[in-house]
């Protein structure tokens, strides 16, 4: 099976903790119309990681690297969730069961889903072992 | 090899000495006749020219530190008359009031005669084509190495420091064999290149730097080897004694001390014992020529070693081996001696890591705290929080082992920290305030 349609790049961002860092980030990604479609920070004693999925990765890439930014790549997959209770323990089981490790994620509750965006340590498997149980998993395309 | 002046570079040492013997009575008599601060300074020490019968009896000296030097701005220190001089340098007087150095036309001889032997010691000169990246003026780095360039017969690019991108250009387009600019700015010139999509190593002729003016390590030579393809030979000297003066021969095994120009001496920056050879100490320098000013027994604060053993390129001077930092950079964390070097030679062999660094010391209570800022790797950026914190904890790992002192590390973006092109200030001491 080809999982490669599934796995989402996500954009990660190096940021030191001070006023204006996410706001530079930000006013890139308006003045090129990139739109955020997911985002997170992840926060550390001085600094922080910025992570979200976007429209363009590579122009975002582009463009925040020009501004100074360490900026990475990274490959997440994005898992349509029921929003209800229970949503997320349906899926959080599935991987604990199969000894896949959730590296970290977030969510967001749109119009009309909820989607858990997971970093994992084995992707492919992650991806197998979602459709295998049913999920809806969102294709990379969706998105980009 | 090739030597300027075997005579002087191969002289056996018994014969250097008596030739420094002579040198340093006449110098002792001159200064003893035509100058009332050198006639008072040796009164007050209570040594008399005549006292003065072999080369060890420069003990019985009186010391020279930078204050006198200040004391006597602007020129009370000049010994020559004043039409005798050919040119002033003045120091930038950052950490206090600047001071002045007057020079003879033999002193500019001297002088470029002494760089001269040293870049031709490196392999440099006709055919070369020389980029001149310390800044011109005032300050000595720039006069210093192109009339040393200009006497081997290297073409020299006199670009002083500053706009880097045009320097990148130049380079490349000159066909810019070697250059003489501080280390630090040299890393800088390699980013910027990178940034401009210039390769220094595939893409420029650039092969041999005389680098100096703060001090550097072993591992930063490594790095501007592999990274630029460079070879990296220290040059040493400082504004009082002429500026940039000598430097190291393909050998690189610490710049070679003209023995007709200079008598250095190592001493315990506390007891002003003399330190046996090889042993670290600060570098107290006779200037044996110097007519403008002349400098004896002059506290250079410079933390070095010396080393006499006879240098593999046949030349007989000893070897200055390269600055460990200077004593009034050394830095007193919780009651341990700590130089900004020491941690350069940390940082340098952890490949997670920039280039760049940035030391912030501050007491709390009674406590001393080190932060040294670091800047993360572009290609070793993981998203992942923890990867970081292990990177982080490596470094103050590394440091504490290095250093014998708990170190606070930070990590910073990539570029966020300061970038110098003359010399790096990369301490910022709060315990003062």
């Amino acid at each position: 099976m080809n999982c490669e349609k599934y796995i989402i790049r996500q954009i990660s961002l190096f940021s030191e903790n001070k006023p204006g860092r996410l706001a530079s980030m930000a006013k890139a990604c308006q003045e090129e119309g990139i739109n955020i479609l997911a985002f997170s920070i992840a926060e550390a004693d001085g600094f922080g990681v910025i992570r979200a999925l976007v429209d363009k990765p590579d122009l975002a890439h582009k463009k925040l690297t020009e501004l100074g930014f360490n900026v990475a790549f990274t490959h997440v997959i994005g898992v349509e969730m029921k929003d209800e209770p229970g949503g997320l323990y349906e899926i959080a089981s599935k991987l604990a069961d199969a000894k896949i490790n959730i590296e970290y994620s977030y969510a967001y509750s749109g119009k009309d889903r909820a989607v858990l965006i997971l970093r994992v340590d084995q992707v492919e498997e992650a991806v197998r072992l979602l459709l295998g149980n049913h999920f809806n998993i969102i294709a990379s395309s969706t998105i980009h | 090899m090739h030597c300027r002046d075997p005579r002087i570079e191969e002289m056996p040492l018994e014969d250097l000495r008596k030739l420094q013997y002579k040198l340093l009575k006449m110098l002792i008599y001159r200064v003893y006749s035509f100058s009332p601060f050198y006639k008072n300074l040796l009164n007050a020490a209570g040594v008399h020219p005549d006292d003065i019968s072999s080369l060890e009896d420069i003990r019985k000296l009186p010391f020279m530190e930078k204050k006198n030097l200040r004391d006597n701005y602007p020129d009370g220190l000049i010994v020559s008359d004043r039409e005798e001089l050919v040119r002033y340098h003045v120091s930038s007087g950052t950490t206090g009031k600047p001071t002045v150095v007057g020079y003879t036309q033999k002193d500019i001889n001297n002088w470029a005669e002494s760089v001269a032997r040293g870049l031709a010691s490196a392999g440099i000169g006709r055919g070369d084509v020389m980029q001149i990246s310390y800044g011109y003026g005032l300050f000595t780095g720039g006069l210093g190495a192109h009339y040393g360039a200009e006497r081997v017969g290297a073409t020299v690019l006199p670009t002083s420091v500053g706009n880097t991108e045009r320097q990148v250009e130049l380079m490349r387009d000159l066909q810019v064999t070697s250059i003489a600019c501080t280390p630090s700015y040299l890393i800088h010139i390699g980013e910027v290149a990178e940034k401009m999509g210039i390769s220094i190593k595939n893409d420029t002729l650039l092969r041999k730097a005389v680098v100096g003016a703060e001090p550097w390590t072993e591992q930063m030579r490594i790095r501007i080897r592999d990274w630029l393809g460079v070879e990296a030979y220290d040059i040493y000297g400082t504004s009082e004694l002429s500026g940039p003066l000598f430097t190291e021969c393909e050998q690189q095994q610490g710049a070679h001390l003209w023995g007709d120009l200079i008598y250095p001496e190592i001493l315990d920056p506390d007891t002003h014992e003399p330190l046996p050879p090889g042993e670290k100490g600060e570098l107290v320098v006779t200037m044996l020529q110097k007519e403008g000013l002349p400098i004896i027994r002059y506290r250079t604060g410079d933390i070095a070693a010396l080393n006499y053993d006879l240098c593999t390129c046949g030349r007989t001077s000893p070897r200055l081996e390269r600055l460990t930092g200077r004593v009034d950079d050394m830095l007193i964390i919780r009651g341990i001696n700590v130089f900004p070097s020491q941690i350069e030679h940390t940082l340098l062999g952890i490949p997670e890591i920039g280039k760049h660094f940035m030391i912030e010391v501050d007491r709390t209570g009674a406590l001393d705290d080190m932060l040294v800022k670091v800047e993360i790797a572009g290609d070793s950026f993981s998203d992942k929080i923890t990867d970081l914190m292990k990177v982080r904890t490596k470094v103050e790992r590394a440091l504490h082992n290095a250093l014998n002192v708990a170190v606070k590390v930070e990590l910073v973006e990539a570029g966020s920290l300061p970038r110098f092109e003359g010399k790096a200030k990369r301490v910022i001491d709060r315990r003062k305030l």
